[in-house]
């Protein structure tokens, strides 16, 4: 699905991501964990495209993205679902969701109720706030509102970054736990998170990044295992 | 002051009123999608008044009209595809510059292909004697006119951006231009439209406008001050309180004529300008809160 061959990028001369490699395979949810400030969102932007890549390749579905506009990449079926949600706050919620379709159907008014209502199955909050403006849902809603804009573009690959950030724990469950339905589904996920343990839990591999670089990948049980992840990334110290 | 007089001046300020809340609105198109200012606005209006009264040598008068609205709408996206687009993230200080060093190119331009004298269209119905009594006055049948095809237009554009599809686009990109994108949607496109919307209309009123208020190669930079004057006042990207401040400000205009000597009605608008951005910067309608978000 996604494959990341030597990928370098950065801010001007700041070389943020250091030859990176990794890839992401049909049906399964990958993880990339680490620090504040490590290139977790930098990674995601780069394949969306948002940001210009220096070296290396990204690969999507056998496709080259480096030379692709960020809103034609979108239409590939790699969704990128932005940190701190990014909804249009002065929107209705139904008129965000729409704008998620928009890629997708076009003028097809009939696909994009039937993914409307897929959309609202999954998120069923979403449907009784329909009419409201999105700025004045709760933070909670608002990320279900991102993540159900996202897929309204029926993308292959959906990216997330940073899905629980400023939630309360109750919901973060709830966020993590459509996650896994979303893979059940069939999606593939490319979820990046600072809650590290939740991530591992649901995820099927994981990658960690520190500084710019991938320094340990594996599978999600065995990372929830490894004692340098645990002492780094879920805050405990195992006595032995 | 009687009844007639009253009625005369209600109706003038009107027709001026809605002309202010039609350049007012082009700024907010752009601003909603852009951020910027186009201080060219006025320069659409002058357009649009020129190129139909060229046309209407060769053609009726409808035709003259639809095919200038249309050569303003593409002249104003010409516009923005060679001095706007190619800008990465520019400052608003050099916007300022660039919209007011268009408008400034385009007035010259017209001074030389039309010269400066002042020309007219027709009126639509009948002459100029032609008028329709309403209570105690005659009001001609132009101003009616100017009224409701900018009234239809107000309209038609708050559809536009509530319920079509491109209207839509055109918010998402002003709400969170990252996040359209990511919707797929190509802002650029979006800014490009945004700039023959506003052309458009502006043209749209400066044909309607022209056979009393009559055209010439310098009245953009009065409009657009007018205009900017409106915009503020109503708040900033607020299309609906900017047609009440429009009116307001045509009305206050033209019952000061009968306060003060003529010299000075343009001077109000300026004054209100100033009193405005003193006091209330986010305008009569608009919140502080949402203001103190805004760039400038």
């Amino acid at each position: 699905m996604l494959k990341i061959r030597n990928l370098e990028a950065g801010y001007g001369n700041l070389r943020v991501l250091k030859r990176i490699s990794m890839h992401v395979d049909p049906g399964e949810i990958v993880t990339i964990i680490g620090a504040n400030g490590a290139g977790k969102t930098t990674l995601l932007h780069s394949i969306a495209g948002l940001l210009r890549i220096s070296a290396g390749e990204v690969l999507f579905k056998g496709r080259e993205l480096r030379k692709t506009a960020p809103e034609k990449i979108v239409g590939l079926g790699c969704s990128l679902v932005p940190e701190g949600r990014q909804v249009f706050a002065t929107m209705t919620v139904y008129d965000n969701l729409i704008l998620g379709g928009y890629v997708q159907y076009k003028k097809d008014k009939q696909a994009v109720s039937r993914e409307l209502e897929n959309i609202y199955e999954l998120f069923p909050v979403l449907r009784t706030r329909a009419d409201q403006l999105a700025g004045t849902l709760s933070g909670g809603e608002q990320q279900m509102l991102a993540m159900g804009r996202a897929l309204m573009a029926r993308p292959s690959l959906v990216m997330m970054d940073e899905p629980s950030t400023g939630l309360a724990p109750l919901i973060v469950r709830d966020i993590f736990r459509i996650i896994s339905q979303l893979r059940e589904a069939g999606n593939t996920v490319l979820l990046v998170e600072q809650n590290a343990k939740a991530a591992l839990r649901i995820a099927d591999r994981g990658y960690v990044l520190e500084t710019g670089k991938i320094i340990l990948q594996g599978p999600a049980a065995d990372l929830l295992e490894n004692r340098d992840v645990q002492r780094a990334y879920l805050g405990r110290e195992k006595i032995e | 002051m009687n009844s007639t007089l009253f009625c005369q001046y209600l109706f003038a300020g009107l027709t001026y009123g809605i002309i202010y809340a039609i350049v007012a609105i082009g700024f907010n198109i752009i601003y909603n999608t852009t951020g910027i200012i186009n201080f060219a606005q006025g320069e659409f209006v002058m357009l649009g008044g020129m190129i139909a009264i060229s046309l209407h040598a060769h053609m009726p008068l409808l035709p003259a009209i639809v095919l200038a609205v249309l050569l303003t709408m593409a002249i104003g996206g010409l516009i923005e595809i060679f001095f706007i687009r190619w800008l990465q993230s520019p400052s608003v200080l050099r916007m300022i510059i660039i919209t007011i060093g268009l408008s400034i190119l385009t007035r010259e331009a017209a001074l030389h292909i039309w010269g400066s004298s002042v020309r007219s269209l027709p009126y639509f119905i009948g002459n100029e004697i032609t008028s329709i009594k309403v209570f105690s006055s005659r009001v001609s049948p132009q101003v009616f006119l100017v009224v409701g095809v900018c009234s239809v237009m107000v309209a038609a554009l708050s559809l536009f951006f509530k319920y079509s599809s491109l209207g839509r686009e055109m918010r998402a990109c002003a709400a969170n231009r990252r996040a359209a994108i990511l919707c797929g949607i190509n802002p650029r496109n979006m800014v490009t439209l945004s700039f023959m919307l506003s052309a458009g209309i502006g043209a749209v009123a400066g044909c309607v406008m022209s056979p009393i208020t009559y055209s010439q190669y310098d009245m953009g930079p009065s409009l657009a001050i007018k205009g900017f004057t409106v915009a503020i006042l109503g708040g900033l990207g607020n299309s609906m309180a900017a047609v009440a401040a429009g009116l307001l400000l045509g009305i206050i205009e033209s019952f000061s004529i009968s306060v003060l000597p003529l010299a000075f009605q343009d001077a109000i608008a300026t004054s209100i300008l100033l009193l405005i951005l003193f006091v209330r910067p986010h305008g009569l309608f608009g919140s502080s809160a949402a203001a103190r978000l805004k760039d400038f």
